[in-house]
């Protein structure tokens, strides 16, 4: 995974509360095998609208969506991730996040930012005209008129983002404290430990 | 060693603990992984790519079910009839050849034992109280409902469980929902946790794991507890959770996976210990006058927008919190309703009875006894039944219920996710209305522009008889 420290440039003022992963990928997406070719239908419902933020020409390519409260609610689907990734989204802002989404988001190095509804409604008024600018390492938001928010993020989750780690490569690295916990759970809880070898 | 009082969930993370980091984060074991089509296969791509195995295939189960058709999956010959969808096709082909090829149980598409994976799990005795128990799906917190700390995950989560049988997670604060008193004859537990939802809001439980504490629950059946912390995750909370009782071991004892002989006296002397300790405290707390709970629907987009049959579609304006109000809004002019209009004047022209949350042996007799004798309005266009697996399918036809609902004029489908979900071919056509026994009235969840009102299987049933969303005691 790229390490990710900085996300600049401009921002969807979406704004949207609720937001569920329907609305961000809707499901006859999700019959793919890959991750990628996603961007294509987020949003689909949402910019059937003419005037829909996402199709706005000065936002092409913006890295940042500002949004509203619970934002990622629903389903687990990682493909509403992977959806922003491929539309070129590497930070979504917003008040409050469900908990599978900001997970989703994180190990595909999405930033989730978490800010008070004030900071998001002026963000969402400099969104309307100029960038925006997130810097992972002083966990701060800062605008060109000397806005600056600071955000408060999980620091396992900021040193793997800023590292680019693998979680996958990390845990396995742990292999001799996974035996031990295994070890102990046969002996003492055997009937967790047999799953479908067990069969009547 | 005197310990300080915890919570059923609590006990249930500290008895998981492979260690804790500096920074708190806890590498938590996972004894249960349930696999399905949909959020599976870049999974199943990364180990290759990275030459990883499966750590203990023994604990992982896979079965289709989001996107098979729940049309007959045999012709006259017994042959396989193919997938229409190529993309459905291709998806549901890679996990039949991925769980052979990393050593997992599998069951297709014409085994007895396929299924919606949160029926598969309890019904099998996989699901057991006290596991945790994870799958690439949110309503996974259905399993809470035999006592496991069930939840759902994305896919790069999958890998990490399929590669380490581990999660690296942060623990997450206790809420208790209390529900004191009795629940009035003809309220069902799909109308106690709609109205919970409508209590607490979709994000009511975010950063939460739910405890459902109160005499309703323990007098609930195990079918019913499924079905309440099966929409945990609609009040925002990733797992939800019943205690364990003797109804639980009662449900469990004798089936396939479930422990036997001296385990299983040696797992119930355990499961006998989870329950929240005298003294514990929870970090949140939200109590609920089960005499309150009327039979309940949904009028807007969302899972919070909850309102008793009795009542009337809100007007955006009686919210205070004005983006609640302009969410509401869009919601009435998606769902083509009015302030003011009453529910049970609101026409269906669908019905369906099925999904994770009500596809069970007991949601399709509450259903067949209200269509008993009965017919299917003439303005509903199509109205189906989806058991929730093989074994539920088998056993509705052995109790004859199934030719009940084809008397009544309802169809008798295959086991899978159906309707719930547009994956698959069952949908329901834009701007018509269907009273679902599902999880889900978001936007274009059964179909674009289709407009979900979420019900009990007995409300469904009796939108089915009367056309209109209706109160099932008026039929009684």
């Amino acid at each position: 995974m790229d390490p990710v420290r900085e996300v600049e440039g401009r921002a969807y003022p979406f704004g949207l509360k609720n937001v569920d992963t329907d609305i961000i990928i809707p499901a006859h997406w999700l019959k793919t095998i890959s991750r990628e070719g996603l961007g294509e239908g987020a949003f689909e419902a949402l910019r059937k609208d003419e005037n829909n933020v996402f199709d706005r020409p000065e936002f092409a390519g913006a890295p940042i969506i500002v949004a509203g409260d619970n934002f990622g609610c629903g389903s687990s689907r990682e493909h509403a991730a992977w959806a922003l990734l491929d539309m070129g989204v590497k930070a979504v802002i917003a008040p409050s996040f469900s908990d599978i989404f900001s997970g989703n988001a994180f190990k595909n190095g999405i930033l989730t930012v978490a800010l008070p509804q004030e900071a998001i409604d002026r963000l969402m008024e400099v969104a309307e005209t100029d960038p925006i600018s997130i810097d992972l390492e002083n966990q701060t938001v800062t605008t060109p008129f000397q806005d600056r928010f600071t955000f408060e993020i999980d620091p396992f989750r900021k040193h793997c983002l800023m590292e680019g780690l693998d979680e996958v490569g990390l845990t396995l690295e742990r292999d001799s404290a996974i035996a031990g916990y295994e070890a102990r759970q046969t002996g003492e809880m055997p009937w967790y430990a047999k799953g479908t070898a067990l069969s009547a | 060693m005197a310990s300080k009082p915890r919570t059923l969930y609590e006990k249930i993370w500290d008895a998981h603990l492979v260690e804790r980091r500096e920074d708190g984060t806890c590498l938590i074991y996972i004894d249960r992984h349930l696999v399905h089509e949909v959020t599976s296969p870049q999974a199943f791509e990364a180990l290759r790519l990275s030459g990883r195995k499966v750590r203990r295939p023994e604990l992982t189960l896979a079965v289709p079910d989001h996107n098979l058709p729940t049309t007959a999956r045999l012709d006259e010959k017994g042959h396989r009839i193919p997938i229409a969808d190529p993309q459905s096709a291709q998806q549901l082909a890679a996990l039949e050849s991925n769980a052979p090829e990393f050593g997992i149980r599998y069951f297709g598409a014409t085994d007895i034992h396929q299924g919606i994976v949160h029926v598969v799990g309890p019904e099998l005795g996989f699901s057991l109280p006290g596991a945790t128990i994870v799958c690439g799906d949110s309503h996974t917190s259905c399993h809470g409902g035999i006592g496991a700390l069930a939840f759902g995950i994305g896919t790069s989560e999958v890998e990490h469980v399929l590669a380490s049988q581990t999660l690296l997670l942060t623990q997450s604060k206790t809420m208790e929902v209390r529900v004191e008193g009795e629940l009035s004859p003809g309220v069902t537990p799909k109308d106690l946790i709609l109205h919970i939802i409508g209590t607490i809001g979709t994000a009511g439980g975010t950063g939460h794991v739910i405890e459902y504490r109160g005499k309703v629950f323990e007098e609930m059946s195990i079918e019913g507890r499924l079905t309440v912390c099966n929409m945990s995750i609609e009040g925002g909370a990733r797992a939800g959770l019943v205690a364990p009782d003797e109804k639980t071991f009662a449900y469990l004892k004798g089936r396939e996976y479930a422990p036997k002989g001296e385990d299983w006296d040696r797992a119930v002397a355990y499961w006998k210990t989870l329950k929240t300790d005298e003294g514990a405290s929870f970090d949140k707390s939200v109590v609920i006058d089960a005499a309150t709970v009327e039979p309940t629907v949904t009028w807007g987009t969302s899972p919070e927008d909850t309102v008793s049959i009795g009542g009337e579609v809100p007007a955006p304006e009686s919210f205070a919190d004005p983006s609640k109000q302009k969410a509401a809004q869009a919601s009435l002019n998606y769902m083509g309703l009015q302030p003011g209009q009453k529910m049970s004047d609101i026409e269906v022209q669908n019905v369906f009875i099925g999904s994770c949350t009500n596809s069970r042996i007991e949601d399709l007799r509450a259903a067949a006894e209200v269509l008993k004798g009965r017919s299917k309005a003439p303005g509903v266009k199509w109205a189906i039944v989806v058991p929730g697996s093989g074994l539920v399918k088998k056993q509705a036809e052995e109790e004859g219920l199934d030719k009940i609902f084809i008397e009544a004029g309802l169809e008798w489908r295959e086991p899978g996710c159906s309707a719930c979900l547009g994956m698959n071919p069952d949908k329901v056509p834009p701007e018509e209305r269907c009273a679902s026994t599902s999880n889900r009235n978001f936007v274009g969840r059964q179909g674009p522009g289709a407009r979900t009102h979420l019900v009990s299987p007995a409300m469904a049933a009796a939108a089915a008889v009367t056309g209109k969303l209706t109160d099932v005691r008026e039929l009684r």
